[in-house]
């Protein structure tokens, strides 16, 4: 088990390497001087000195390299050309917003993703396995940024339930700690905050789950039908178990496995769907920051965001191969 | 072996048939050619009439009594009709995923089948690539590529080509890896075939049913990304009929009420990619049961 | 057990969907901004939504009274002139304090304004202090004489010096404020001002509080918050809510739902600017002695970068003119929320020349002229196109791409080119762009403002060009000059419509509109003053 996770770790480090790379030659790959590229067209001819210094750009690529990946690792991003402030810093300020709402999103996937996979399994060929399994091939297939756009016009514009853009209402006072608003108003006490602040989350995090919760409805419900018609699940019956039983405590169990590399998988598109989501809703996270980046060509920032959104999907994807060797006791981890 | 292909198509042609979702999903990719190729004779208007008529700026459709006649999807901000600027959209988004998908297969199946078929050091190069471009959400990816490239749809495709290319690799890599162990593989390499014949004659050939599956399954997500980029202002500029472009530029009159310069290209989307994946799944369902899901 | 869930439930689902929000004792105004500040310094900024969170946090020696460009006393007390125009002394006021609790004395307006002009000022680096080199490159220096008396020394006679004192750009930091802060401190802004800064979460809001210390009476407003919402629906969806209690740059789109709503109240003023289409004449100066001149021996013409063959052709110029249906944009894009132009500034400045006959929209004729240019098939162009809304023109991208069909019917393929704001305006200003759409809100209400910024061959600066057309016409300039030296105002409007005339028929521009202000806040707001210039004070504004 130990050497599995090892193994898999060490594993990362190249991975993480070509990342990296990737990064840096975004910079030596953009038109024009780097050293323009990162400082910005308006700076000055100071400030492109030292930057050509700082990063070194007189010597060769590899050197730039080493000495760029250097000050990568110890948390040192550059500077946005827009703002001027670190990047590193911009990024963990907008960090909480993004992880709130694709988690959020997360669980509303999994929960209505899973609970629709069941019943359509265990009543296949039913009214609800038809119109579930016909929804999720809708889900899989819409595009996220007009399913926001679509739920802002219904709830928002029209019947005007809930609010289509930002984080918090304005009108309520409240005292952010960690970033995450519904973390921070429960430390606090603050129910009025919580309300509004879930209430903020509710459009953009359906309008994002779509997608992973019809992946996850869909694989949870071949991986259940597959595990029933296993020889165990043939002997629960036989022994006289309730179908209720049967299903509930044995076959799910088994079937959650493959479900669990699909939510894994899902959550680096879910960072994805971020980016659309965030810009349709006026979502101060990470998707909305390197897409305006990218508009204002501020490649450092653009840099940043790429090697953060790269590293956490790495991440998530390694979880997942760990937990996913914790529940399965059929892998040998060799 | 001619006939044996014939019987093949015939048989899928026949087990396509049984597939209620499929032959929907493939009406609806017909239509969706059909738009495409004859998006000039349908199309009640131009999509970009020039010099513009903006007196019929926001104008509704059909279900208004204020509606122009001519116009039955309603206009969009600058007067054009939606309808016919959906229908050469057609052209614009299928022609893109076209394009992308065919730059994912081309670059795929030669980093793929190189990878599967000489293993090794190679094959270890590849992959790690592959994985390495794995680590990054490919929407994110493409974003990207755009900001080194620039904005257009020429370099969006070309980004989402990219894009898709470790996918195809790695589904082109694990087919030549099975058909490389068959026993008439073994064969022709006995008998002094060189490596060239046998990917041309013998390996690649036996993959193409993973190629098209997957190949129309991508179609739909390039379709998806293609849009996506133009809803972010990275894909297809002004006057490019695009879908995505479209909605982005038209949501923000939902408020004003004009609903449907947004509504109808984001509908287009949804049908045409809803239409790809039904197909590809039941494509996959009769060409590749191993991959089912 | 399992109802009692259910009624929990639904309790939560009752309160997440319900409308009401907690009403609060406080009087805060919540302000709906476009778009976020870029820096909080008031001597660096040069766009509309950092203005106009300065405004609020700053004051200079000088102000405009509510609602016009006349100068009243602010920081300094009185003022006097030396007989050249070339001294000015200001009296400051006693007893004044920033949000920091630093005094307010000479100290603090000398240190405001030598990080700007003094290079060897241990605060220059920490900015770029674009807007000095723009409208105070007459100013020599800012000496102080004792603790509550300051002097301005310029180079040279300027008439209009102090209106221009009035301006953001010249509002007084504290000094103690900067040392703490050094290279961050546009992150925490400090003034004198009515309101003190709290917070700034950068793409969301930036709060601002009463200052209990104010010299004036206190601000009615407890709070001030500026929420960023880009999106003109999502802004005005969020006042219709109540979530906030003003927007600026609302849809003209959605003018009749606002007028239909009676908690909205839509606050309009013809606005002091142009927006418009410059095509590039092909040449420009290298001002190679730093001094906004051109001299007419030392600094020829060259090539600017976007040289266009076609553009250079004064037919080709005046087909375009004539090949853009000018009325149907202003009808259907602007929505009526602007007038049709036909002169390069505002018809209630002085100097407008109204005898003038627009060019008609004829694009029969202008295709005709396009082949007497030589050009019967047209050409390929390329159009700068702003990434973001402006006062003078609400949706750039939509302008270019009706302008894009037009000039298609002539046979004229356009190109669009955007890039970011600050890129855009620098490649511009350098003479990259064959044609590109921009405008000009007035500082100060003068004419010159507009003519000589824009249209004077001065402007033609390769790399800091205000005259987007490089139209290098000596006899406007001279025009130009004449009138700004001239203190007769009927002399100088007859200078001013002359000039006009000879821009109208060389045709360097396609005026499009001049685009009122518009504002909407809820009805309980009151106290708000539209400016001719566009800032925004909320000091007298209160809640009820």
């Amino acid at each position: 088990m130990k050497w599995y996770i090892t193994k898999r770790l060490l594993m990362l480090i190249p991975v993480l390497l070509g990342v990296s790379i990737l990064a840096f030659s975004l910079i030596r790959l953009a038109p024009g001087d780097p050293a323009v590229t990162i400082a910005g067209e308006h700076a000055s001819p100071q400030v492109i000195n030292s930057i050509r210094e700082k990063y070194g750009l007189d010597k060769p690529l590899t050197t730039q390299y080493w000495i760029w990946l250097k000050q990568v690792l110890r948390g040192d991003l550059g500077r946005s050309i827009v703002s001027n402030e670190y990047v590193a810093k911009e990024i963990l300020e907008r960090f909480p917003n993004t992880i709130e709402l694709t988690l959020v999103s997360m669980i509303f996937a999994i929960t209505i993703g899973c609970i629709a996979g069941i019943i359509s399994a265990s009543r296949q060929y039913s009214v609800f396995d038809y119109s579930f399994m016909g929804l999720a091939i809708f889900g899989v297939s819409m595009p996220v940024f007009w399913l926001g756009i679509m739920l802002m016009m219904i709830f928002g514009v029209y019947l005007r339930w809930l609010p289509i853009s930002g984080r918090i209402s304005m009108m309520i006072s409240f005292q952010r700690i960690t970033g995450f608003y519904l973390l921070d108003s429960l430390i606090t006490g603050n129910f009025a905050a919580f309300i509004s602040s879930l209430r903020y989350l509710i459009l953009p995090s359906v309008a994002l789950s779509t997608i992973p919760m019809a992946t996850i409805a869909r694989v949870t419900r071949s991986s259940m039908l597959e595990v029933l018609r296993q020889d165990f699940i043939r002997t629960e019956r036989a022994k006289g178990l309730p179908e209720r039983m049967v299903i509930y405590k044995h076959a799910v169990r088994n079937a959650m496995i493959p479900v669990i590399t699909v939510i894994g998988l899902n959550f680096g598109l879910l960072l994805a769907g971020a980016i659309l989501t965030e810009t349709v809703f006026s979502w101060p996270g990470i998707g909305r920051y390197v897409v305006n980046a990218v508009n204002m060509r501020d490649y450092p920032v653009v840099q940043g965001c790429v090697l953060f959104f790269a590293s956490m999907f790495v991440i998530v994807n390694l979880l997942t191969d760990i937990v996913y060797v914790y529940i399965d006791p059929r892998i040998h981890y060799g | 072996m001619e006939r044996t292909r014939e019987t093949k198509s015939q048989e899928l042609i026949r087990r396509l048939k049984y597939n209620k979702s499929a032959v929907f999903g493939l009406a609806i990719v017909v239509i969706l050619i059909l738009c495409a190729i004859f998006a000039n004779f349908i199309a009640p208007n131009s999509p970009t009439p020039s010099p513009p008529e903006l007196f019929k700026a926001l104008k509704p459709g059909f279900w208004s009594e204020d509606g122009i006649e001519e116009m039955p999807l309603g206009a969009d901000g600058l007067g054009r009709c939606v309808l016919s600027r959906i229908l050469y959209g057609a052209r614009v988004s299928l022609t893109a995923g076209f394009v992308a998908v065919g730059i994912a297969m081309i670059l795929g199946i030669t980093f793929g089948t190189i990878a599967g078929y000489y293993g090794g050091w190679v094959d270890a190069v590849v992959m790690r690539i592959v994985d390495i471009m794995f680590a990054f959400p490919a929407l994110l990816l493409a974003i990207v590529i755009v900001t080194v490239l620039g904005q257009g749809l020429d370099k969006a495709m070309i980004a989402i080509g990219i894009v898709y290319t470790p996918q195809m690799a790695r589904i082109i890599r694990s087919s030549v890896l099975y058909i490389k162990e068959m026993e008439y593989i073994e064969v022709q390499k006995a008998i002094g075939s060189s490596d060239a014949r046998i990917i041309f004659r013998h390996v690649l050939p036996n993959s193409i049913a993973p190629v098209i599956v997957y190949g129309t399954l991508m179609l739909a997500t390039a379709i998806l990304d293609c849009a996506a980029l133009g809803f972010l202002g990275l894909g297809a500029q002004p006057p490019i009929p695009e879908w995505g472009a479209m909605l982005s530029k038209s949501y923000s009159y939902i408020v004003s009420g004009a609903w449907w310069a947004a509504t109808f290209p984001g509908i287009a989307i949804l049908l045409s990619v809803i239409g790809l994946n039904l197909l590809g799944d039941g494509l996959r369902d009769i060409l590749d049961p191993r991959l089912k899901t | 057990m399992k109802s009692k869930l259910f009624l929990v439930l639904l309790l939560t689902v009752g309160l997440v969907f319900s409308l009401v929000s907690a009403a609060s004792a406080e009087n805060i105004l919540v302000f709906g901004s476009s778009g976020d500040a870029s820096r909080l310094d008031p001597g660096d900024v040069t766009d509309g939504e950092s203005i106009q969170r300065m405004d609020n946090i700053f004051e200079g020696l000088v102000e405009y009274e509510a609602g016009s460009v006349l100068i009243k006393p602010c920081l300094a007390t009185s003022w006097e002139a030396s007989a050249d125009g070339t001294e000015i002394v200001f009296n400051l006021r006693k007893g004044v304090k920033f949000h920091d609790g630093t005094d307010f004395n000479a100290d603090a307006v000398v240190f405001s304004f030598a990080r700007q002009y003094d290079s060897n000022h241990p605060y220059n680096q920490y900015g770029e202090w674009a807007y000095w080199g723009y409208m105070f490159g007459d100013v020599d220096k800012m000496e102080k004489i004792d603790d509550y008396t300051v002097k301005l020394v310029l180079k040279r006679p300027n008439a209009s010096i102090m209106t221009s004192l009035a301006m953001f750009t010249v509002n007084i930091v504290s000094p103690t404020n900067a040392e703490k802060y050094k290279e961050d401190a546009f992150k925490h802004p400090c003034g004198t001002g009515p309101f003190k800064f709290v917070e700034w979460v950068k793409d969301d809001h930036i709060t601002l509080e009463a200052n209990e210390n104010y010299w004036r009476e206190r601000a009615k407003l407890d709070k001030l918050i500026f929420k960023v919402i880009p999106d003109p629906s999502a802004r005005l969806m969020a006042l219709e809510v109540g979530e906030v209690q003003g927007i600026e740059y609302p849809n003209p789109a959605d003018f009749e739902r606002i007028k239909a709503n009676k908690d909205l109240v839509l606050m309009s003023q013809p606005g002091m600017n142009i927006g418009y289409m410059a095509m590039n004449t092909g040449y420009g100066y290298i001002d190679e002695n730093k001094n906004g001149v051109r001299d007419l021996d030392s600094e020829p013409l060259v090539k600017t970068p976007g040289y266009f063959e076609p553009l250079t052709k004064k037919k080709v110029r005046q087909a375009i003119n004539m090949a853009i249906d000018k009325q149907s944009i202003v009808d259907n894009i602007y929505m009526g929320t602007a007038i049709k132009a036909k002169n390069g500034m505002p018809p209630f400045m002085l100097g407008y020349n109204d005898e003038i006959e627009d060019y008609p929209y004829d694009p029969a004729k202008a295709k005709q002229l396009l082949t007497e240019a030589g050009y019967p098939d047209g050409f390929e162009v390329t159009l700068y196109v702003m990434p973001v809304s402006r006062p003078y023109m609400f949706d750039p991208p939509k302008i270019g791409e009706a302008i894009q069909s037009y000039l298609a019917a002539v046979g004229i393929t356009v190109k669009f080119y955007q890039v970011d704001w600050g890129t855009y305006l620098q490649e511009t200003e350098a003479g990259n762009h064959q044609m590109c759409l921009l405008g000009w809100t007035g500082d100060n209400g003068d004419p010159d403002n507009f003519m000589n910024v824009l249209y004077g061959a001065n402007a033609c600066s390769i790399g800091a060009a205000g005259n987007y057309a490089f139209y290098t016409n000596n006899t406007v300039q001279e025009l130009l000059s004449a009138a700004l030296a001239t203190y007769d105002e009927e002399k100088r409007a007859t200078y001013y419509k002359k000039a006009q005339e000879m821009i109208h028929e060389d045709a360097g521009w396609v005026y499009l509109a001049h685009s009122t202000q518009n504002i909407v806040f809820r009805t309980n707001v009151k106290g708000y003053v539209l400016n001719p210039t566009s800032r925004k004070f909320f000091y007298p504004v209160w809640i009820e």
